[in-house]
C-alpha cells in the first residue's frame, strides 16, 4: 500500500530547495524622499538589490550614522546551502527508507536549525546596526541618554529616525515554513496510518 | 410624523430655489471656478501632457504639462547655458560648433515630435535653429539635445523642423533665399540669381542619427512653414511660400505685392527615385554635424564637405506650385492627409487645397504657368473651399482629429474654430494678445488628441505683473471638447513661444531614464571608482580624475598646481540614485559651474593666475552635508618644484 504520508514527506524534504530560488528574507526601507522604498532581498547565499542600486544606496544613508557598508559576502551565506542541502539529504534518506517517527525528528532538526539560522540573523542585525563607526557624521542618543542603535527589526516594522524598516519573509522562508509543518502533517498522518495497519 | 415630512419638502424647495438662483446669477463666477478645477493638478499628481514650447530668441525649448502649464525644464538646444554648463564644459562645446565657429545663440523656432505612421511617438523632438541654419534632435529618454546639424546653402533656416509621417525625413527650407552657392555679388542682383533650397534630413530608424540626405534647389522666394502629407498624400511636402516677387528691399512692401504667393508641393518620394537614378549633382559645401553620445557623455563635431541637389527646374514632377493668398505663413494638413490649409496672412479668408484635386490637376496637366521651370497649377482647379472672412491674418491650423479646424488669427488676436468640408466658423474665441501659433497635442498628425489647445501670443501687455519695460511671454490654454472652446488658463513662457507640440504624458513617461549606469559609463576620462582616483601633469596641462558622491569629492586636496597651468577637472558623479545631482565649482574660473547627473562625467577647464589656497565646492545641495561637500588646490608660484599631490581624508 502505497503511504500518502510518505509522499508528504518527500515534498516536505523538497520544499526549502526552493530557498535557492526565492529570497528568504526582505528589508525595506520607506522615507519621504524614497517615493519608490529602497530594498534588500537575503537570501541564503546573497544580498540583492529590490530594485537597481539599491543597496549601494542604503549604504550612503547609512553611512551618515557611522553603520558598517552591508557586506558583499558574510560567511553564512556559505554554511546556508550547505545547510539546506545536508538536510534535505538528510531528509530525502528518512522519507526513502525510515519510519515515520523519524518525520518527526527530521522537523525537530529543522526547527533547531532554523531558530539558530534566526538567531545568527538577529546578530548580525543587531552588529549592524550597534556597531558605529565612532567617527560617525551623525550621532543619536535615546532619551536614557544612551547611543542610538540602528537595527532593523526582525520580524515586523520599526521607525528608525526618518525611515521606517520593514522586515518580513518571503517566498524562501515560506517555503522553509511549509516543508518543515509538512513534515510534523507527515508525522501525525504516518501514526494514524500505523494505528490503521495495526487494526 | 407628518410634521417632519413638510419640513422635508420645505427645506428640499427652499434649497432648490438657492441652486437655481445660484446659476442664473453667477454664470461667470460658476465658469470660472470650473475652469480652475479644470487646469488644477494636484500636488504629488501629474499633469496630463507634455507641452515642448519653443524659446524663441532665447535659443532653448522648454517643457510644461498641460492643464496646468507647470514649467518643468528648460532645455538648452542652441545657447549656452550656464546653469547646466551646456557649451561651457569640454563636452558640449562641440555641440554648438558651426562652418561659423562656435556660435552660442539661435533662435529656435518650431519643436515636432517624430511620427510613427503618423501618429506621434514621443521618441525624439525636432527644433530648428533660424539664424545659423541649424536642427537639433531631441531625445526625449533624457530630456537632452542629443544631435544638431547645420544646414548649408540655406539662410533663415524657418520652415523646418517638420517630420514625415515615419520620421524619413525632417525638413529645412530656407526663409532668406541667398547666392547659391555663397558668391560675392550685387544684393540688387537677386532676382533669378538668388535661390532657395528645401532640405531633407533622413532620419536613422534604429538610432535616430541625421543624415543631410538631399536638398531641392528652388526659385528665391522665401520658404516660411511646412508640413507633410498623410494617409493619401504621404510622400509629400508642403511649403508655403512668400516674397514670390522676389524682392530684397523694402519687403515689407515689396514682398506683398502679389495676390497670391504659393504653397510649394514637393514629391519626395519622386525625390527618392532621382537620388536612385544619379540625377543629383554633387555640391562642395562645408557643414558641421555635431553628435552628443550618452555613453561617452561627450560630443563631438564632424565638418562635412559636400551636399547632392537636386534642381526643381530641370526635374519634372518634383515639385508644383499651388496658387495661396496672400503670403501665407502657416502650411497645414489636416489628420486625413487630404486638405492643405494656406493660412494667407494678409488676408481675411483661409484658403483650403485639395490633394486629391492636385492630383488630378497634375496628371491631366492643367498648368497656368510656370516658374523657373516649376509648373503652377491654376487655383480653382485646386481649391476645396475657403473659410469666409474668418477674421483678420490667419497665421496656422492646427486639427483636433473631429472634424475641426482651429486657426490663429494675428490681426484680429483670436482663435477660430471651422467645420472641415463646409468651412463653416463655429465658434471664435479672443486671445491676450496678437497670437501666433496654436497647438493641439498631435495637431499635425494622423492622430489629434482634441482635448485642448495651447494659443501663443506675441504680446501680453497687462495679463500679468508688470516687470518694466520687457514683460514675460505667454500662452493661453483653451478646452475645446466641447462645442465652444473655452479659456482656462495664461501661463508665462521662456522666451518667444514661437511654436510647439504636444503629447500625451504616457507615451514619454515611462521611457524616461533616471540615472546614467555608471557601469556604462565610456567617457575617456571618467573614473568610476574611487580606486582610479589620480591627478596627471603632461607639460602645463593637469588632468584630475575625480569623483563624488555624497558628500565629498576625491580627491579633495590637491597640491602641486602652478600659475600658467591648464588644469582639467573630470568629475564623474558616482551616485546611482534618482535625482541626486552634484555640482562643482572654482573660485577664478572663466567658465560655468558643472552640475553632473547620477553616472556621468563631465569636465570644466581652470587656469589659476594667482598663487595661494582656492576652493572648490558641490553647487547643487545635495544633502545634509552638503555643506561640507568642499575641496582645495594649492596653486604656486609657476617656477616652483612642488610635487602633485592629491589626498581625501588625510591629516
Amino acid at each position: 500500500m502505497k503511504k500518502n504520508s510518505k509522499v508528504i514527506m518527500f515534498i516536505a524534504v523538497l520544499l526549502p530547495l526552493l530557498l535557492f530560488v526565492f529570497p528568504l528574507w526582505k528589508i525595506t526601507l520607506e522615507a519621504p524622499q524614497y517615493p519608490t522604498p529602497l530594498g534588500m532581498y537575503i537570501h541564503i547565499n546573497d544580498f540583492s538589490d529590490a530594485n537597481p542600486h539599491d543597496i549601494k544606496n542604503i549604504n550612503l544613508m547609512n553611512h551618515y550614522v557611522g553603520m558598517k557598508y552591508i557586506p558583499d559576502a558574510i560567511p553564512e551565506f556559505k554554511i546556508f546551502p550547505i545547510g539546506i542541502i545536508s538536510t534535505t539529504i538528510i531528509g530525502l534518506l528518512i522519507a526513502f527508507k525510515a519510519n515515520y517517527r523519524w518525520y518527526l525528528y527530521w522537523f525537530i532538526l529543522m526547527v533547531l536549525l532554523s531558530t539558530a539560522g534566526l538567531y545568527d540573523f538577529y546578530l548580525w542585525e543587531h552588529d549592524y546596526g550597534h556597531d558605529l563607526d565612532p567617527k560617525a557624521i551623525m550621532k543619536f542618543t535615546n532619551p536614557d541618554g544612551s547611543v542610538m542603535g540602528f537595527q532593523p527589526p526582525l520580524f515586523g516594522s520599526k521607525d528608525i529616525l526618518n525611515f521606517k524598516a520593514h522586515s518580513y519573509p518571503q517566498l524562501g522562508a515560506f517555503s522553509l515554513g511549509i516543508g518543515m509543518g509538512l513534515s510534523l502533517f507527515a508525522f501525525i498522518l504516518g501514526k494514524k496510518e500505523h494505528k490503521k495497519s495495526q487494526a | 410624523m407628518k410634521k417632519v415630512h413638510y419640513l422635508f419638502f420645505a427645506l428640499a424647495g427652499v434649497s432648490l430655489l438657492f441652486t437655481s438662483c445660484n446659476q442664473s446669477k453667477s454664470s461667470s463666477g460658476a465658469l470660472a471656478s470650473s475652469a480652475a478645477e479644470k487646469v488644477y493638478v494636484a500636488p504629488g499628481e501629474h499633469d496630463d501632457y507634455y507641452a515642448f514650447i519653443s524659446g524663441g530668441f532665447s535659443g532653448q525649448m522648454s517643457v510644461y504639462g498641460l492643464p496646468s502649464g507647470r514649467l518643468f525644464k528648460v532645455i538648452p538646444v542652441f545657447s549656452q547655458d550656464a546653469e547646466k554648463a551646456w557649451g561651457y564644459n569640454e563636452e558640449t562645446k562641440p555641440m554648438l560648433n558651426t562652418s561659423h565657429g562656435f556660435v552660442p545663440w539661435d533662435d529656435s523656432h518650431h519643436p515636432d515630435i517624430s511620427q510613427t505612421n503618423g501618429e506621434i511617438d514621443g521618441r525624439y523632438v525636432f527644433i530648428n535653429g533660424n539664424n545659423t541654419p541649424r536642427i537639433a534632435k531631441i531625445d526625449l529618454s533624457v530630456f537632452e539635445t542629443t544631435e544638431i546639424i547645420e544646414i548649408p546653402n540655406s539662410a533663415g533656416n524657418h520652415s523646418s523642423a517638420f517630420v514625415t509621417e515615419n520620421t524619413e525625413y525632417v525638413v529645412a527650407g530656407t526663409r532668406f533665399s541667398v547666392p547659391i552657392p555663397q558668391q560675392d555679388i550685387s544684393i540688387k542682383e537677386y532676382k533669378g540669381n538668388f535661390k532657395g533650397s528645401l532640405s531633407f534630413i533622413s532620419v536613422d530608424p534604429e538610432d535616430g542619427g541625421m543624415d543631410l540626405s538631399f536638398q531641392i534647389l528652388m526659385p528665391g522666394f522665401d520658404y516660411d512653414l511646412a508640413h507633410p502629407g498623410r494617409g493619401a498624400s504621404h510622400g509629400w511636402m508642403f511649403f508655403s511660400t512668400y516674397n514670390s516677387e522676389e524682392s530684397h528691399t523694402l519687403m515689407e512692401v515689396n514682398a506683398s505685392q502679389n495676390d497670391k504667393d504659393f504653397i510649394a508641393a514637393v514629391n519626395w518620394k519622386k525625390a527618392e527615385e532621382y537620388i536612385k537614378e544619379g540625377k543629383f549633382t554633387t555640391m562642395p559645401a562645408n557643414y558641421a554635424h555635431n553628435v552628443y553620445d550618452e555613453h561617452t557623455h561627450t560630443a563631438t563635431s564632424t565638418m562635412k564637405k559636400e551636399v547632392r541637389i537636386l534642381d526643381a527646374s530641370t526635374l519634372p514632377g518634383l515639385v508644383y506650385l499651388l496658387p495661396t493668398p496672400k503670403s501665407p505663413h502657416g502650411c497645414d494638413v489636416n489628420p486625413t492627409g487630404e486638405y492643405i490649409v494656406g493660412n494667407g496672412k494678409l488676408s481675411s479668408d483661409l484658403t483650403v487645397h485639395s490633394f486629391k484635386k492636385m492630383i488630378d490637376a497634375i496628371e491631366n496637366e492643367k498648368f497656368e504657368g510656370e516658374a523657373y521651370g516649376i509648373p503652377i497649377l491654376s487655383f480653382e482647379d485646386v481649391l476645396a473651399g475657403t473659410v469666409k472672412q474668418a477674421g483678420l491674418g490667419p497665421l496656422h491650423t492646427e486639427f483636433d482629429g473631429k472634424g475641426n479646424g482651429y486657426t490663429t488669427f494675428f490681426i484680429s488676436s483670436e482663435v477660430v474654430k471651422w467645420k472641415v468640408g463646409t468651412w463653416e466658423v463655429v465658434d471664435r474665441q479672443p486671445c491676450y494678445y496678437s497670437v501666433g501659433h496654436l497647438m493641439i497635442p498631435g495637431g499635425n498628425s494622423r492622430k489629434p488628441y482634441g482635448k485642448y489647445a495651447v494659443a501663443m501670443n506675441k504680446i501680453t501687455k497687462d495679463r500679468y505683473l508688470p516687470t518694466g519695460p520687457e514683460v514675460t511671454q505667454s500662452a493661453q490654454l483653451y478646452d475645446i471638447s466641447g462645442e465652444k472652446m473655452e479659456l482656462l488658463l495664461d501661463f508665462p513662457t521662456v522666451g518667444e513661444p514661437h511654436y510647439a507640440a504636444g503629447i500625451p504624458a504616457e507615451l514619454i513617461k515611462p521611457n524616461s531614464k533616471k540615472i546614467y549606469n555608471l557601469t556604462e559609463n565610456k567617457h575617456k576620462y571618467a573614473t568610476t571608482s574611487d580606486a582610479n582616483v589620480k591627478v596627471e601633469r603632461d607639460g602645463n596641462e593637469v588632468h584630475i580624475y575625480m569623483t563624488m558622491i555624497r558628500s565629498h569629492f576625491n580627491p579633495d586636496n590637491i597640491e602641486g598646481i602652478k600659475v600658467g597651468d591648464k588644469v582639467y577637472f573630470h568629475v564623474t558623479n558616482l551616485e546611482q540614485d534618482y535625482d541626486v545631482p552634484h555640482g562643482v565649482s572654482m573660485i577664478g574660473a572663466n567658465t560655468s559651474e558643472l552640475l553632473i547627473m547620477p553616472g556621468q562625467t563631465e569636465t570644466f577647464v581652470w587656469e589659476p593666475k594667482q598663487v595661494g589656497v582656492w576652493p572648490f565646492y558641490c553647487t547643487d545641495f545635495c544633502s545634509a552635508l552638503h555643506q561640507e561637500m568642499q575641496g582645495y588646490v594649492r596653486v604656486s608660484p609657476a617656477s616652483s618644484d612642488i610635487d602633485l599631490t592629491w589626498s581625501l581624508g588625510e591629516d
